[in-house]
């Protein structure tokens, strides 16, 4: 079985956002397009290292933006990541299918999704 | 209609025994222990509050309180707007007076959440951020972790020069008997803190805080006849950003703080020039500087400077956060945004003892998230 899409939502204006949302957030037409992102390479634009996570999370929690070209333009996108990582560095999403323990998150287990991607550096072989 | 606030407290800030209702019920009493008016006067009674029901199980705090006040029959809410609870209970109690629905409301706000162990409490407040997010485990120190290591690359600022706002806001807080810290910190303390979100550490962050704060708001013709101790709200403005927070197209800019602050300034007939004092929401030391950027204060890029050079301190030409801010007076969510304004009415009322600064017009705002909801409010002494 082949991993969940990881989605870029795009309007006809050619802006994409991930997630998506209901209309695009920049000029309020419907996001018809959609652009898998999981087999593609993107670049740290900045990350971080939590260490006070909540409950049901790892520690320490590194976290990144990560942004992808589509199209004419970009979109970025939140994920953890594999292993520690530095501004600038291209990154592949790598498949979790369960990224935090939903059972001891506040949130309503049932109400969202708790799989996605994490972000792994592409080393020069 | 024009507004004016005739009464104003806080509870002390910290660790404190009584739950939410008790914290809400102080403030609310001392406020109108404060004002001109009993009450008899208070038609609308406003709770400003982020997750009672989450941190204590507790809902309905609003009609609580106004039974406990004895304000029974009053129109009464609570408003939550995460961690701007407290601006945006200024937005609606300024608005009840202004179109003539009340001719008196009081408005306050708390929160109780010392009693929950960190972990929980951080999942409490990161349960505001979308499922893409919630389900990363992100907190709200983890998206000022990222804003941080942009905005240190991008300028040329660095962990020291962002560690002078939290010296500044804990030296401040000295002479706040409120706030929850009363002691000075340095430079060093701040760098060799343990990190919470890189490249922040501990003494980046606000604490993690129990507390209230009131206030009580009448027609400007109402105040002038019962006191000529009233400051008057001249403006006030809300706005929002992006909901995902990475999804903003410069994550250093806070435009909600911009906008927001642009329709309070307008009403007010103010530019930000004209601003003697202010308090900014200082979740964390970079929040500062970002917001003194957002006002105009400084251009973009270079709002770390009046931190290090002491144009924010308080004998400085721009005192921001004469209190101690969110940063050492702590952050009770709810209570925040009220108690800005409760500083800021002691100053323009010229009863801030050890911490006055001149000042006829003052500015406050009040963030929720990071940066998502933002609700700016000015200020003017009596004239
Ligand atoms: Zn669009």
């Amino acid at each position: 079985m082949s991993d969940p899409e990881l989605l870029a939502h795009g309007c006809p204006n050619g802006h994409y956002t991930n997630p998506g949302h209901e209309r695009c957030p920049t000029c309020g037409e419907s996001q018809r397009e959609t652009v898998d992102l999981a087999d593609r390479t993107g670049e740290v634009l900045t990350w971080t290292e939590s260490t006070a996570t909540p409950s049901g999370v790892r520690r320490p929690n590194t976290l990144a933006v990560v942004v992808f070209h589509v199209a004419d333009t970009t979109v970025s996108v939140l994920g953890g990541t594999t292993e520690p990582v530095a501004v600038g560095d291209a990154v592949k999403p790598e498949y979790v299918p369960e990224l935090r323990d939903p059972d001891v998150a506040v949130r309503e287990a049932a109400s969202q999704a708790w799989d996605g991607y994490r972000f792994r550096p592409v080393r020069d072989e | 209609m024009d507004v004016a606030i005739v009464g104003a407290s806080m509870t002390e800030f910290g660790e404190r025994e009584g739950w939410l209702v008790d914290l809400l019920a102080a403030a609310g009493a001392a406020c109108l222990d404060d004002a001109p008016l009993g009450p008899d006067a208070v038609e609308h009674c406003y709770v400003a509050n982020m997750a009672g029901g989450e941190f204590e199980g507790r809902t309905g705090v609003m009609n609580a309180l106004v039974q406990e006040l004895g304000l029974i029959g009053a129109y009464t809410q609570r408003i939550d707007q995460t961690s701007a609870s407290g601006g945006a209970g200024i937005h609606a109690a300024w608005q009840s007076v202004a179109s003539g629905a009340s001719d008196c409301t009081l408005l306050v706000g708390g929160e109780k959440m010392t009693h929950r162990s960190t972990p929980e409490s951080s999942d409490i407040i990161a349960s505001l951020t979308h499922p893409a997010e919630y389900k990363h485990g992100v907190t709200l120190p983890s998206f000022a972790g990222l804003t941080a290591r942009l905005y240190l690359e991008q300028t040329d600022a660095t962990r020291e020069h962002l560690a002078a706002v939290a010296v500044k806001n804990h030296r401040n807080a000295v002479d706040n008997p409120d706030a929850q810290f009363h002691e000075e910190i340095t430079t060093e303390d701040v760098l060799d803190a343990p990190t919470v979100a890189d490249p922040l550490g501990l003494y980046d962050f606000c604490p993690v805080t129990d507390g209230a704060a009131a206030l009580l708001f009448v027609p400007e013709s109402v105040a002038e006849a019962v006191t000529d101790d009233y400051v008057t709200v001249a403006g006030v403005g809300g706005a929002t950003d992006t909901h995902v927070v990475h999804q903003r197209e410069d994550p250093t800019r806070l435009s909600a703080v911009a906008e927001s602050a642009e329709t309070a300034l307008e009403q007010a007939g103010h530019g930000i020039e004209d601003v003697d004092v202010a308090e900014l929401h200082d979740m964390v030391t970079l929040l500062e500087p970002l917001q003194l950027e957002a006002l105009g204060v400084t251009d973009p890029g270079e709002g770390w400077r009046p931190a290090v050079e002491g144009t924010t301190a308080r004998d400085g030409a721009f005192p921001v956060n004469p209190s101690g801010g969110l940063k050492a007076k702590g952050h009770p969510l709810g209570a925040s945004g009220v108690a800005q304004v409760y500083e800021l009415v002691a100053q323009l009322r010229g009863e801030a003892g050890p911490r006055q600064v001149p000042s006829d017009v003052a500015l406050a705002t009040s963030i929720g998230g990071f940066g998502n909801c933002v609700t700016t409010t000015v200020l003017e002494g009596a004239r």
